[in-house]
């Protein structure tokens, strides 16, 4: 009870905060647009030249979805040293409130935004000639939030114990750049090599987007999809119960 | 919020409090076995140079970081056993600031009280006297990221109190200041005793010691080197000194006080002009000493007061002056 009314304060409270510097959302949502305009029409000729058939657009708005949602979520880090140095968490501690709470909270924040933007995507794919099954995106959203739970949690981890932008920075895109190349975002991993499909399939982000590009093509009988959406949702339960201990522990 | 409140005569209790931090080049004793007892109603100055333990003690006694070794009991709450209890009893004004610079300054009140359970009318009225209280209310709907300095320390130390603790923390609460916010922070620390609020706050300022404090503490690495109130502790250094200029009869004034009971120690200096005597309370002794010289025939041709300070305590206990800040 006290937990999930600590969890809606500070939940409340990072959206605010969130909102009134909404560079931060704006910018989260031009990166994927500019992948949408200027790229998703190069794939769709690319398609076309190969002579398979259906939209790109079916198969790569998938992928990009779980892209914004793998850098949406992997920068919440960043957020949190500056709380950090702002003296905010600090003072959150001395105080009786829920330790999961302080980060429930803002995770629920990096998930509604992210999914916000998602859903947003998709509408602006339409014109683009993507072919959606409804139920198939609103599950679809529903897998972007356990990743943002999945990941989020970690990134606040990571910041909590570097505490300094500078670490932070290398450490993200280290592991963000090869997760995103082996996930097949970009390109199928069909097209890949038997030793680099081998790597990608230890990938939890690789069966997340198999998953969700199932999703969208209403595939309901893809194994996929209960692989890609039960390995998010287990590693978001280990994820939280980390960092939740993460935020619990003296800061020594 | 609603906790059965024993007010305990004792509000901080510590025995033994130890902490060792692990760093790459071995360990750091920082905190070496503290014994502190602090009464309610207190504003307990706890003093010392940059990287003496202060601090460290302090976020022990928050619930910040855990004792490597002994025990505390805080506003009545065990610090190992209870430190939920702890919580809920005491409030922390952290050293570097503690809020958001995109939050309202009344925002911020306003979840610091829900945070401590209150109703959110309860919390919107707690935070508007405090606002009032602090004369923050002009500011009250801005960012804080506009205050000045001085604003943001109050709204800092409003934040510790939102909850009427028993017991605030404050680390270094004027460090950065300007002297009118700082006396102005004077101002609103001791109106926070007046309020019964025991205060244990630590400073590396002497005259902050000195002005604040109804007892205080010496700390140097990681040891209490000295306790008391600032009279108690200056008194025990060697008393007061006075200086007299007797014009060359040096010796013989010597001679005479030397074995006053009220003298402790007595010296001259090399020409005999000066006689320095150490005395248990100068502005005691001085009406003495002067009819004394005049009951002999001397005719003093000066005679001054010095009262040690609190640096005068630390060098005496430590060989190092306070003021001789080391390279942070």
């Amino acid at each position: 009870m006290k937990t999930l009314h600590d969890t809606w304060l500070i939940y409340r409270r990072s959206m605010v905060l969130a909102f009134r510097q909404p560079i931060w959302i704006i910018l989260g949502l031009i990166q994927p647009i500019l992948y949408l305009v200027l790229f998703g029409p190069l794939l769709e000729r690319a398609t076309q030249a190969s002579g398979a058939e259906g939209s790109a657009f079916n198969w790569f708005v998938p992928g990009l979805l779980v892209q914004t949602a793998l850098f949406g979520a992997a920068f919440v880090g960043f957020a949190l040293i500056a709380e950090l140095r702002y003296g905010v968490v600090e003072r959150m501690r001395v105080t009786p409130m829920s330790r999961f709470a302080m980060l429930f909270g803002r995770s629920l924040r990096d998930v509604t935004i992210l999914v916000a933007q998602a859903a947003l995507m998709i509408v602006m794919a339409i014109p683009f000639g993507i072919r959606i099954d409804p139920v198939g995106a609103a599950v679809t959203l529903g897998l972007l939030a356990l990743l943002g739970l999945f990941i989020a949690p970690l990134s606040y981890t990571a910041g909590l114990v570097l505490k300094s932008e500078d670490a932070l920075a290398p450490l993200v895109q280290g592991i963000a750049l090869p997760v995103l190349l082996l996930s097949g975002i970009l390109l199928p991993m069909a097209l890949a090599p038997d030793w680099l499909r081998t790597i990608a399939s230890f990938n939890p982000l690789s069966h997340a987007v198999d998953a969700a590009r199932a999703l969208f093509n209403g595939q309901w009988a893809d194994p996929e999809i209960l692989l890609g959406v039960g390995m998010t949702a287990v590693l978001a339960v280990v994820a939280l119960s980390l960092a939740s201990r993460a935020f619990g522990r003296a800061n020594a | 919020m609603a906790q059965p409140t024993r007010t305990p005569s004792r509000m901080i209790e510590t025995r033994d409090l130890r902490r060792t931090f692990k760093t790459r080049n071995g360990s750091v004793d920082a905190v070496q076995g503290v014994d502190l007892r602090i009464g309610a109603g207190e504003i307990f100055g706890f003093l010392g140079p940059n990287g003496a333990g202060k601090t460290t003690t302090l976020r022990m006694l928050a619930t910040l970081i855990a004792p490597t070794a002994g025990e505390a009991t805080v506003a009545g709450a065990d610090l190992r056993r209870e430190p939920h209890l702890v919580r809920q009893r005491i409030g922390y004004v952290p050293q570097g600031g503690s809020t958001d610079p995109a939050e309202t300054g009344r925002g911020e009140l306003v979840i610091q009280g829900r945070l401590y359970g209150m109703s959110k009318s309860d919390a919107s009225a707690r935070a508007a006297e405090v606002l009032a209280a602090l004369d923050l209310e002009a500011a009250a709907d801005r960012g804080t990221g506009t205050y000045s300095g001085g604003m943001r320390r109050r709204l800092d130390v409003g934040l510790g109190i939102v909850h009427r603790p028993q017991v605030l923390f404050l680390d270094e609460p004027t460090t950065g200041l300007d002297p009118q916010a700082r006396a102005r922070m004077w101002d609103e620390i001791r109106a926070l005793r007046e309020r019964g609020t025991t205060v244990f706050m630590t400073t590396h300022y002497l005259e902050e010691a000195d002005a604040l404090a109804d007892r205080l503490a010496i700390i140097d690495q990681g040891r209490i080197v000295a306790e008391g109130t600032s009279d108690e502790l200056k008194r025990a250094v060697a008393g007061d000194v006075v200086t007299i200029g007797v014009n060359g009869a040096g010796a013989l004034v010597l001679d005479l006080m030397q074995d006053l009971s009220f003298v402790r120690e007595a010296s001259h200096d090399h020409e005999g002009g000066l006689v320095r005597l150490y005395v248990d309370r100068g502005e005691l002794a001085v009406p003495h000493l002067l009819r004394l010289l005049d009951g002999a025939g001397y005719a003093p041709t000066s005679i001054t007061l010095h009262k040690p300070s609190l640096d005068d305590v630390f060098l005496r206990q430590t060989g190092r002056s306070l003021r001789e800040e080391p390279a942070a």
